[in-house]
């Protein structure tokens, strides 16, 4: 298709420690298309974030390296990129915005220094009026009061939400076709971060940009994204639109980490928990990654690795509940939810 | 009808702000400026606001963990904000904190036995086998395991060691426990947990919570009532039913409006408040919260608005509702 801006085939990027081989990303494949916002979901440790630093290749190296899988932007293999190349596509083709606006931004310039000099990267003619011009334009555009002023402040005179603002300008100034926005509500208050998706949204209608959204809150997910990709353990474990994920999730995990949300609209006496922690991932894990978590857990999730099966339209769900033709009697997803087979490790 | 166990009357704490050559008083920070509720036997307060709001100030002000500038703090009908540190001391074995940060607020170089062990050993439990009996005890109250006692903070995974902050806040069978933030560095799966084990010690020890959150959702959840703070005050305090469905602060409204709700089917039609928190050093006159509020009227810019009740057990701070 011609619309897919990326797109990531059975990406695995590995940690080498002094502990052995780390597994972070495992054959993790996903497409955002032109326009689209996907959302990766998942708790920490899941490897989402490395995931989109893979994308960039920011993974720090040693220990950090790609050991699998194709990249591609816009059709082409960023994998096969020069660390040249990749610096015209980092920032101009490919924005990314970091959870931390407090260190994201250097304390010893001044906003305006550091917009002007985003926009110079990749466009090296640009006049300086003609660039500063820009930086200002693009500080209104994300709604920030007094933009003129803003350009000659440092970073320490501004609030946690207005340096974000300031990030996500940055990271707009050069119209990139994909935005990478990791975790970039987390360490904001809610009505702040109510300001920031707001102007996300309103970024994404107008300047039609895919973005990706990686975060741990369903909630943003939910007022912002067409599609989600659920991550554990550095696996997709699911992946479909926002409302099948969130009112039809179909595996366990999915379904217990909605399950473990309090309600804003319900009056529950006693919320669900999953019960146990995220394993430490290693390599020549096996069996099912949630198994030992999951309460539908049974023989064969143990001693394999499921595939991501897939469901009816574009869905996927990494479990053998869904698993038909290698049921018992046939039918693997009925006969084992009555058996309910339970194996706590 | 149960008992007050705490009462808080009209307290204030003020941080200095210092500054010049001299390094005088150049003005003060008023992170909790004039606070007055109490906190039934058994029930659990929430305190929600938005970050630099005070409400951890306000937690450590009631615990004489930060002296506080003015007010009375009367804890089972005894005024303690006069009391001697000695005295103080005693009295903290029926009010303990939980904090929020589980990486920062247990001593890496102790082991779990000494983490625990310091308060019980504080308050008069002399004997070694004694102690190590009940930090097992409290290890399995908390859902951890006896062999854990060996261990260092390190060995543990985030929701784990705030198990072990909690074991620590009631090895002293404490009275009332105020909980800072103690869900907020934590993921779903574990918060819930958390969230869960909190609830459950409440019914069996019979204790009494504040707890602070910034999370909405978390503050519904556990919470019987909750107050919402803005820049040093309460400016709403009612049942959590009648704060989450008939709010009646336009701040409260507005903070309600901001949660994403994980639901496609919700059209949220979010308030969106304008600029950001003013600073604490110079906080607007009148109502605090009128340069940000979409329903300011004049009055509001000059006279600071009554913090009453306008109907049973509701209480709000707004112009709106004179």
């Amino acid at each position: 298709m011609s619309d897919v801006i990326l797109q990531m085939k059975e990406l695995s990027t590995h940690f080498f420690t002094d502990d052995g081989e780390i597994p972070a990303v495992d054959r993790v494949s996903f497409t955002v298309h032109k326009g689209e916002v996907v959302g990766v979901v998942g708790e920490s440790g899941c490897g989402k974030s490395v995931t989109s630093l893979s994308i960039m290749q920011l993974v720090p190296s040693p220990p950090g390296k790609i050991v699998h899988g194709n990249i591609y932007f816009k059709g082409k293999d960023l994998l096969k990129y020069s660390e040249k190349q990749m610096r015209t596509v980092r920032g101009k083709d490919i924005a990314m915005i970091f959870q931390e606006p407090m260190t994201s931004l250097n304390p010893l310039f001044t906003i305006g220094n550091q917009m002007v000099e985003a926009i110079w990267m990749h466009e090296r003619k640009k006049k300086r009026q003609q660039a500063r011009r820009e930086a200002v334009e693009m500080l209104e555009l994300v709604g920030l009061p007094r933009a003129a002023d803003l350009f000659n402040a440092y970073p320490h005179q501004l609030s946690g939400g207005m340096r974000q603002r300031v990030m996500i300008a940055m990271a707009m100034s050069s119209q990139p076709d994909l935005l990478i926005a990791d975790e970039p509500t987390t360490a904001l208050d809610v009505t702040i971060q109510a300001q920031v998706l707001q102007i996300m949204e309103k970024l994404h209608i107008e300047k039609n940009t895919s973005i990706l959204l990686i975060t741990h809150d369903l909630g943003v997910v939910a007022q912002l994204c067409d599609r989600v990709v659920v991550m554990y353990a550095g696996q997709v474990v699911e992946q479909g639109t926002i409302r099948e994920i969130l009112k039809d999730p179909q595996h366990p995990y999915t379904r217990g980490l909605i399950r473990s949300f309090p309600k804003l609209t319900e009056n529950e006496q006693k919320l669900y928990s999953i019960p146990g922690t995220v394993p430490k991932i290693t390599a020549g894990i096996v069996g099912c990654r949630f198994a030992p978590r999951c309460e539908f857990a049974f023989e064969r999730c143990l001693q394999a690795d499921p595939p991501l099966f897939t469901l009816e339209g574009r869905r996927l769900s990494r479990c053998f509940l869904h698993d038909v033709e290698r049921g018992e009697d046939g039918d693997g997803q009925a006969t084992v939810r009555s058996s309910s087979v339970k194996k706590i490790l | 009808m149960a008992k007050q166990l705490l009462e808080v009357h009209q307290l204030k704490k003020y941080f200095d702000v210092k500054g010049g050559i001299l390094n005088r008083k150049v003005g003060e920070i008023k992170a909790v400026d004039d606070i007055s509720f109490t906190v039934k036997e058994g029930e659990i307060l929430g305190i929600v606001g938005e970050s630099g709001c005070g409400k951890s100030t306000m937690g450590k002000a009631i615990l004489r963990l930060l002296e506080p500038t003015s007010g009375v703090i009367k804890f089972q009908g005894k005024d303690i904000s006069q009391v001697s540190d000695e005295e103080m001391r005693i009295l903290r074995r029926d009010m303990q904190i939980i904090f929020q940060d589980p990486y920062a607020s247990l001593n890496p170089r102790h082991t779990v036995e000494k983490i625990i062990g310091e308060p019980l050993l504080v308050h008069g439990m002399d004997y070694v086998d004694q102690r190590r009996e009940r930090i097992k005890e409290l290890l399995e109250i908390v859902g951890l395991s006896a062999y854990h006692i060996s261990r260092y903070p390190h060995q543990f995974s985030g929701g784990q060691r705030q198990r072990i902050g909690i074991a620590r806040a009631l090895a002293n069978h404490p009275k009332l426990v105020i909980c800072d933030e103690p869900v907020s560095a934590l993921d779903v799966s574990v918060q819930s947990q958390i969230l869960n084990l909190l609830e459950e010690l409440r019914d069996e020890f019979q204790l009494t919570y504040i707890f602070i959150a910034h999370d909405l959702s978390v503050m519904k959840h556990i919470s019987d009532r909750v107050g919402v703070m803005y820049l040093g005050t309460i400016v709403e305090l009612a049942h959590k039913d009648q704060l989450y469905e008939q709010p009646k602060h336009p701040y409260t409204e507005a903070l309600l409006s901001a949660v994403p709700v994980p639901d496609p089917d919700v059209e949220q039609e979010t308030i969106v408040l304008k600029g950001d928190l003013p600073s604490p050093a110079d906080p607007p006159r009148g109502c605090t919260f009128h340069t940000r509020c979409p329903k300011a009227m004049s009055i509001c810019q000059e006279v600071r608005p009554d913090f009453k009740e306008k109907e049973e057990g509701h209480f709000v701070a707004c112009h709106l509702h004179n």
